[in-house]
């Protein structure tokens, strides 16, 4: 006997996959921005589902800093292998060494707000009008008036007082030449949807996610990886601990948490007895009440 | 959380003054669903802005402007999650294109909390807040009659609610309808049941919330599948495999049925329903599948299948109740593209019935001309005929929504009566 419902993981799939089957159909050139984090992870995963048997029919897209964890570069390239998908790189170096862009300075300098640029030029040297990203409205307040579809002008700008109201499933992707859209599949989906559903579907993750050892620098209340980036002041110390990454950005603004949660089962425990947000760890969340709302509307993620 | 826990969306409809920020912020709370660094943030704006200890209301706004004005702007969704079930809040608000927001915000809730300030009872607000949410069909009906502690817990005074509501609201097309005595600032009956009231029998909010009967929200009779897209993989394994990709948007299709096609008419049975994980003998809503026919015919986005022996109406004529949701008023005769399911044509409204004075639920059959948030009666007449149930039977194949070309816009959303 068959109940005919969904449960809660089935029915945000199922969500996921009718919104991204209508990218497909309402845009001529879509993208899926991925990073190489656990939400763009999980976008090409439900990809994978909303075109099989097809192949995934649109490429990925990495905004790539220089700032790279060298692991998520590493499952970047294993996973477009996996899939028999197109890669698009936009590199941030190129848009810096074009004079596109300037290198921020001091101390806590970083190429997080630079990628605004490159991921405009790449939209738009490629031509694509619509970037469908891992965004969800749970991370922060910003986001949580975030629609499915969301409308950028020709200077790729977001504009959240003037949004059009999305009603039903019924979605409008319309846009003039120039313009284009940001879609979030998994808009619905809080960080411990996602943990549920990657355990449940068992979907391959970098092993940053895991509890490691790892060198690192406690600074603004997370451990900060060591890399050729990071600039130690007096009284830091590079230590050795026992960390996993709860989101994953540049290498110089990703902190870690101190965990020993080495699998899928015991990170789900872990992040659902969590008292602070994910991005609480992240710096360039950190820098203003309004810095999420400010980069987006400039056309960040 | 169960495997079998299922989604419940609902919209909060009321404003600022009526305690629905405090409502929000005391779910959120005593679910234990606001994170230690939200919370911390919200101490230092209250702090800062002088008030007197947390105003959880900041909690739900999210705009800069929002912040700075005090006002919500745009519906916010929130989320929560409890052993039982997993909840989405379409929080909409109060006072700016309030009928806009909260139109949109039900468009997809199983439940709608409305919230009455027991001082004041049956307002306005009260009949406009519960003629939208009758009027979107949103299945469940929950007034929260707030700041019980303010009239001394009486239970005089929630019988009196009551009885103003359910006057009014006979008028209304609501399959359930529950009260709720409450007290948000306090916790009375949201998450634990008051120790102030014990005259009310019933179930406090978030254990109404948590087991009201929702499965059957979704029409599983009429078998309706509108088609997406096409998957033609063309590669080695499949090479002549042609899913037609979708949701079902109501009820249950099953291998072999027989089904048409709608517009052209052609007939066929389902040969196969897959996804990526298994091939499946039946698909429901709202299910996303590719689903095979044993014929070979031309089906293309825009196309409905549906079973044989049960198939919607196709018209070019439609009824509709519409909502104007753009500050541009429509011109007269204009075109627009006109949206339902994954169908699009070109649409004109031939003539407006009449108007609804949303604040005494009157017909205005003299003064028709629609302007931002006026929900009115309409025909409309299309190019191409839709295939349309009525909107009071079916949410997804009952609605439409009109673009403007000249902008692209989203200009207004109808249900078809």
């Amino acid at each position: 006997m068959s109940k005919y419902y969904l449960n809660y993981l089935d029915e945000l799939e199922s969500e996921a996959i009718f919104i991204l089957r209508e990218v497909w159909a309402q845009f001529d050139n879509p993208v899926i921005l991925f990073s190489g984090g656990k939400d763009s992870i999980l976008v090409t995963h439900l990809a994978k589902k909303a075109f099989y048997p097809a192949k995934i029919p649109f490429p990925l897209m990495h905004v790539d800093t220089g700032h790279n964890f060298p692991e998520t570069i590493q499952f970047r390239d294993d996973i477009i292998k996996d899939l028999g998908a197109q890669l698009i790189v936009g590199s941030v170096q190129e848009s810096i060494d074009d004079g596109r862009v300037a290198e921020e300075k001091g101390k806590n300098a970083t190429r997080n707000a630079l990628q605004i640029t490159t991921l405009l030029d790449a939209i738009e040297s490629n031509k694509i009008d619509c970037a469908i990203g891992g965004g969800r409205r749970d991370e922060e307040k910003a986001r949580a008036k975030e629609r499915f579809f969301s409308h950028r002008d020709d200077f790729g700008q977001w504009d959240p007082k003037n949004q059009r109201p999305e009603l039903w499933n019924i979605f409008n992707g319309k846009h003039f030449e120039g313009e284009h859209f940001r879609a979030f599949p998994i808009s619905n989906w809080t960080e411990m949807d996602v943990w549920n559903y990657i355990k449940r579907e068992n979907i391959a993750i970098p092993s940053l996610y895991y509890a490691h050892e790892r060198e690192v620098v406690w600074r603004q209340d997370s451990w900060i990886p060591n890399s050729e980036f990071l600039v130690l002041e007096d009284h830091e110390e590079i230590v050795t601990k026992k960390i996993r990454f709860r989101t994953l950005g540049d290498i110089t603004i990703t902190g870690g948490i101190e965990s020993d949660a080495d699998t899928l089962e015991k990170i789900a425990n872990e992040v659902s007895g969590m008292r602070q947000t994910e991005r609480g760890n992240r710096s360039d969340d950190k820098r203003s009440e309004s810095a999420m709302e400010d980069r987006k509307r400039q056309g960040y993620f | 959380m169960l495997d079998n826990n299922q989604l419940l969306r609902f919209t909060t409809a009321g404003s600022v003054d009526d305690g629905k920020s405090t409502l929000i912020g005391r779910l959120l709370y005593d679910s234990k669903s606001i994170f230690e660094d939200q919370l911390e943030a919200i101490e230092n704006t209250s702090k800062r802005k002088g008030h007197d200890g947390v105003d959880l209301a900041l909690f739900t706004d999210g705009l800069k402007d929002e912040r700075e004005q005090g006002i919500t702007i745009d519906v916010a969704y929130r989320y929560f999650t409890t052993p039982k079930r997993k909840f989405i809040i379409a929080d909409t608000p109060g006072h700016i294109q309030y009928t806009r927001n909260m139109v949109t915000g039900a468009s997809t809730a199983n439940a709608a909390i409305i919230l009455v300030d027991a001082r004041h009872g049956v307002i306005e607000q009260t009949k406009r807040h519960s003629f939208i949410a009758s009027l979107l069909q949103i299945p469940h009906i929950i007034v929260c009659i707030n700041k019980m502690d303010l009239v001394d817990y009486s239970e005089e005074a929630y019988n009196k609610v009551i009885n103003e509501f359910e006057e009014f609201s006979s008028k209304l097309l609501i399959h359930d309808i529950r009260f709720i005595p409450i007290s948000a600032l306090n916790g009375d009956n949201v998450v634990n049941r008051s120790k102030n009231m014990n005259w009310y029998q019933g179930a406090p909010l978030l254990h109404t919330l948590e087991t009201m009967h929702i499965s059957s929200d979704i029409n599983k009779v009429d078998a309706r599948f509108p088609v997406q897209t096409i998957l033609r993989p063309q590669s080695e394994s499949h090479r002549d495999y042609r899913g037609y990709a979708g949701r079902v948007a109501s009820g249950i299709f099953r291998v072999g049925d027989e089904i048409t096609v709608m517009p052209s008419g052609f007939t066929s049975k389902i040969n196969s329903i897959d996804t990526l994980e298994a091939t499946l003998k039946e698909a429901y809503a709202p299910m996303s599948v590719s689903i095979t026919l044993e014929d070979d015919i031309d089906i293309g986005r825009g196309d409905m299948i549906v079973r044989s022996n049960n198939k919607p109406e196709p018209s070019q004529d439609i009824e509709v109740m519409l909502c104007w949701l753009h500050n541009n008023p429509p011109k007269p005769r204009a075109k627009y593209s006109i949206r339902h399911t994954t169908n699009e044509q070109k649409a004109m409204i031939k003539e407006v019935i009449y108007k609804i004075n949303i604040e005494s639920l009157d017909r205005n059959t003299e003064d028709k001309e629609l302007k931002m948030n006026d929900i009115s009666k309409v025909k409309l007449r299309t190019t191409k005929p839709l295939m349309i149930d009525a909107y009071r039977e079916n949410r997804t194949t009952g609605s439409v929504i009109l673009i403007d070309d000249a902008t692209n816009e989203t200009v207004a959303a109808g249900m078809i009566v």
